[in-house]
């Protein structure tokens, strides 16, 4: 899922330091598992923000809630009234969700209140890893179900580099070479033949290289698709 | 054992000090509480092995936010004391009650009463 971070408390202070009329829109989704935009954040960032206008002796209203998605048009929706009441609100649903509840709410101010990061996993609690970069042509099949794109730190589809050393990176002792990994895993898998032949670049124009993405699936649309060529 | 401590200090019992959320604590000074303090089992003791733990992270949370919103971090503090300690806690509650006195009535609780007025 989705992976994000409290933005710093001051930073979302300065955002809305001049209006008085705040909404927190948590989203249920991604940010509430890696426990960044969820209820709890929402009731906790309203409270502090409370307690910055009070002690400022500023008039106020600040109010928390959440929705299912917000990267969702039918549970936007669900926000009509709360927005409307709203001069500024404050997102905490990754960038997705930020910027479809402004696609939604053109006329408000809607701010970020988390900083996304990635797709990833739980790797225990409050330990979230990268693992997906999201490439549109995944290559897992062929890597031992180790992603060379996510997790080698030159996106290299041949690896290992030479900076690759008792199995870390060279961009850090603490980070374990993709590459090693995928070595390890086809071992084990007696896949080394993968080895023996170079892989063809890879086309990257599935990737962010190729500009803001568009997904059609025809076979789930309901009406007739507005957008042009998928890449 | 008699032990004297300040009146004024409002109890609220938790079955652990890990039950205590960041929100909790917020919602108390919000509520023009001028100081806030979680008294856990000593570090290591938790029945429930990281309850205390938790706790002072989420007292350092809470001091960070007070710090920000200008409320001040000093008015939340986290202590560790065995329930055998008596003496112990009739002394944190003194001094607690001393640090806040000293920071003087909440800016919260004032903004409250004002509005009130
Ligand atoms: S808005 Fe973002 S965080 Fe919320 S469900 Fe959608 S992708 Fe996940
Ligand atoms: S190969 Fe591409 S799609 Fe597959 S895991 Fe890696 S980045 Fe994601």
């Amino acid at each position: 899922m989705i992976k994000a971070t409290p933005k710093p408390l001051e930073e979302i202070i300065d955002f809305v330091k001049d209006y008085n009329k705040i909404l927190v829109a948590g989203c249920d989704g991604c940010v509430t598992v890696c426990e960044a935009g969820g209820m709890k954040e929402a009731k906790v960032l309203g409270s502090a923000l409370r307690l910055y206008y009070t002690q400022a002796g500023k008039d106020h209203e600040v109010v928390e809630t959440t929705i299912t998605r917000q990267c969702d048009k039918e549970y936007l929706e669900e926000l009509k009234d709360m927005m409307e009441n709203a001069d500024a609100v404050v997102s905490i649903a990754c960038g997705c969700g930020i910027q479809y509840l402004t696609e939604n709410y053109p006329k408000k101010v809607v701010f970020p209140g988390v900083d996304t990061h990635f797709m990833g996993i739980n790797a225990d609690r409050g330990l979230f890893e990268e693992r997906c970069a999201g490439c549109g042509q995944c290559v897992l099949g062929t890597t031992g179900g180790i992603c060379p794109i996510a997790r080698c730190s030159k996106r290299m589809l041949n690896g290992p580099c030479g900076g690759s050393e008792a199995g870390k990176c060279e961009i850090s002792k603490d980070t374990p070479c993709g590459w090693h990994l995928i070595y390890e895993r086809l071992e084990t898998l007696g896949q080394m033949n993968r080895f023996l032949e170079p892989v063809d670049p890879k086309n990257w124009r599935s990737s962010r290289d190729g500009g803001p993405r568009v997904i059609i699936r025809e076979d789930l649309r309901k009406a007739e698709p507005q957008h042009g060529s998928a890449h | 054992m008699r032990l004297q401590y300040p009146t004024h200090i409002h109890i609220i019992k938790v079955p652990c000090s890990g039950r205590v959320d960041l929100i909790h604590i917020l919602m108390a000074v919000e509520q023009g509480a001028d100081g806030v303090f979680v008294a856990g089992c000593l570090e290591g003791d938790c029945h429930y092995m990281h309850g205390n733990l938790f706790a002072r992270k989420r007292v350092e949370r809470a001091k960070e936010i007070l710090e920000k919103t200008g409320v001040g971090k000093d008015r939340v503090e986290m202590y560790n004391l065995s329930a055998g300690q008596g003496s112990r806690w009739a002394e944190i509650c003194r001094e607690f009650d001393e640090r806040i006195m000293k920071l003087g009535p909440s800016p919260i609780r004032l903004a409250h009463e004002k509005k009130a007025a």
